[in-house]
């Protein structure tokens, strides 16, 4: 084998950073280029990567359940107490409810009511966060021959939670309500007044572009609108909250921080385009 | 083998479990990076968690790149800072150039840091962690053409500094023992 000079090894090595700097740029204007090609790398290295997540999900959860148990065996009388309330409380409201809903039924035979479809949903596993610094999202693992689509939208057992944005062969990635990049229309539900919520990467999305002449209460909730056909209409999205600021935000109702089971829904909807990944986020009014 | 070559001595004899053993501690830096990078994602439930990724990954880099370049050359810091773009979901070729920067810091800085104690490669790192959180916020407000808030890379930045004992003590010691070619 012919060896070259150590001089000359020399100088290749110190080209070598240059080199790879160049070869950065290139990558990036590459990832401007082509975003279709890194989304795919993307999700080929989650495909790969997830099933030793779903592995290491179960024991982790487990572990961190025991850690939670033992916190909170320290508040158990002040939570039993409070419990108790809320229980009450409960009891009365499912009273309401199971009225009203009898009520609901009544009328709507009588005025012959068109049920909405029913929608079909798959459930599915979270198994890590894929949002990185700078986006809300997080990993889905689903099963090799899965028929979602972009699109689809994904709650947990109390409201909504997100959107799919990327679809792997075995995983899907949604993307959260409080990304930066989230836009839901949405309604609150008192004053039927029509708004946008647009996440902030923050816990809690702010409400935008409220109809002109109501103001959103502190507490009042708030529900998906079906207009721009992107959600159904009324899935829980949270209340209404104030910041320091006066800032209306909302308080999401689903459990965004600690996800572990979300359902897929197929409402069949396709009247906007999915979200783009937050790689390429559109420019425009904030 | 290039060890053989510079030093004359009496060597044991190179069987397969060698030649294995010294090829694992000459891989070591960087499948261990890789491995880290991967696990930090995995789904612990810590709060903040996202910005673990980008922290194993830089201190990673920046620990290697000063006590063991050779393992950590150029092409192997710019795999990983792919890896860094692909599974954190940043606009390619961000992680490539932030890598890059902290090898070529740590390269420039070597000579001087060795001799000193691990106090002052801590100063210096957090000095290191934060510049590049500057250059990793810049880097992506330009390419995704939105000022995205500066709160997550100052808590990376923090927490890179504060994360550092945790990652470099072990390192220290395998750099010593089980990732050192010269044991082997």
């Amino acid at each position: 084998m012919i060896r070259p000079s150590i001089q000359a090894r020399h100088a290749l090595a110190r080209l070598t950073l240059p080199a790879m700097v160049v070869a950065a740029f290139g990558l990036m204007l590459v990832g401007k280029v082509d975003t279709v090609l890194v989304e795919r790398a993307r999700t080929a290295v989650y495909d790969m990567s997830a099933p030793v997540y779903a592995v290491l999900a179960e024991p982790l959860r487990r572990i961190n359940k025991a850690i939670a148990e033992i916190v909170g065996l320290w508040g158990l009388r002040d939570e039993n107490a409070r419990l108790r309330v809320e229980n009450e409380q409960l009891r009365r409201w499912q009273s309401i409810a199971l009225t009203l809903d009898s009520e609901n039924q009544r009328l709507k035979t009588a005025l012959r009511w068109i049920p909405d479809p029913e929608a079909s949903y798959v459930t599915a596993r979270v198994v890590a966060d894929a949002g990185g610094v700078y986006a809300k999202a997080v990993l889905l693992s689903v099963g090799p021959r899965h028929a979602l689509r972009k699109g689809q939208i994904a709650l947990d057992e109390r409201g909504l939670v997100g959107r799919i944005t990327e679809l792997g062969s075995r995983t899907a990635r949604v993307l959260l309500i409080t990304d930066m990049n989230s836009r839901v229309p949405v309604i609150l539900e008192t004053s039927r007044a029509r708004a946008i919520m647009a996440g902030t990467n923050g816990p809690w999305p702010r409400l935008q572009y409220w109809t002109e002449g109501t103001i959103p209460k502190e507490g009042e909730r708030v529900v998906t609108t079906a207009e721009a056909n992107a959600f159904p209409a009324n899935l829980p999205v949270g209340t209404i909250r104030y910041n320091a600021n006066g800032i209306p935000e909302i308080e999401p109702d689903a459990q965004l921080r600690v996800l572990d089971v979300v359902r897929i829904f197929d409402y069949g909807l396709g009247g906007f385009a999915p979200p783009e990944t937050p790689s390429r986020p559109t420019p425009g009014r904030r | 083998m290039a060890l053989s070559d510079r030093t004359p001595g009496i060597r044991p004899h190179q069987t397969v479990g060698r030649r294995l053993d010294i090829a694992w501690r000459y891989a070591f830096p960087a499948a261990t990076s890789v491995l880290f990078m991967l696990l930090s994602l995995a789904p612990f439930g810590l709060w903040g968690q996202a910005a673990l990724l980008p922290v194993v990954a830089l201190t990673c880099v920046w620990f290697w790149s000063l006590f063991r370049p050779a393992a950590m050359v150029p092409p192997v810091v710019l795999l990983i800072g792919v890896l860094l773009d692909l599974v954190g979901f940043l606009p390619l070729g961000v992680g490539g150039l932030t890598m890059l920067a902290t090898h070529g810091l740590a390269h420039r800085l070597r000579r001087f840091l060795s001799r000193q104690g691990f106090t002052v490669v801590w100063l210096i790192f957090m000095t290191v962690a934060c510049g590049i959180a500057a250059m990793n916020w810049a880097l992506v407000s330009l390419l995704t053409l939105t000022l995205v808030p500066p709160g997550p890379v100052l808590f990376q930045a923090g927490l890179a500094v504060a994360m550092y004992p945790v990652v470099a003590i072990p390192l220290m010691l395998a750099h010593r023992t089980i990732a050192d070619p010269e044991r082997a």
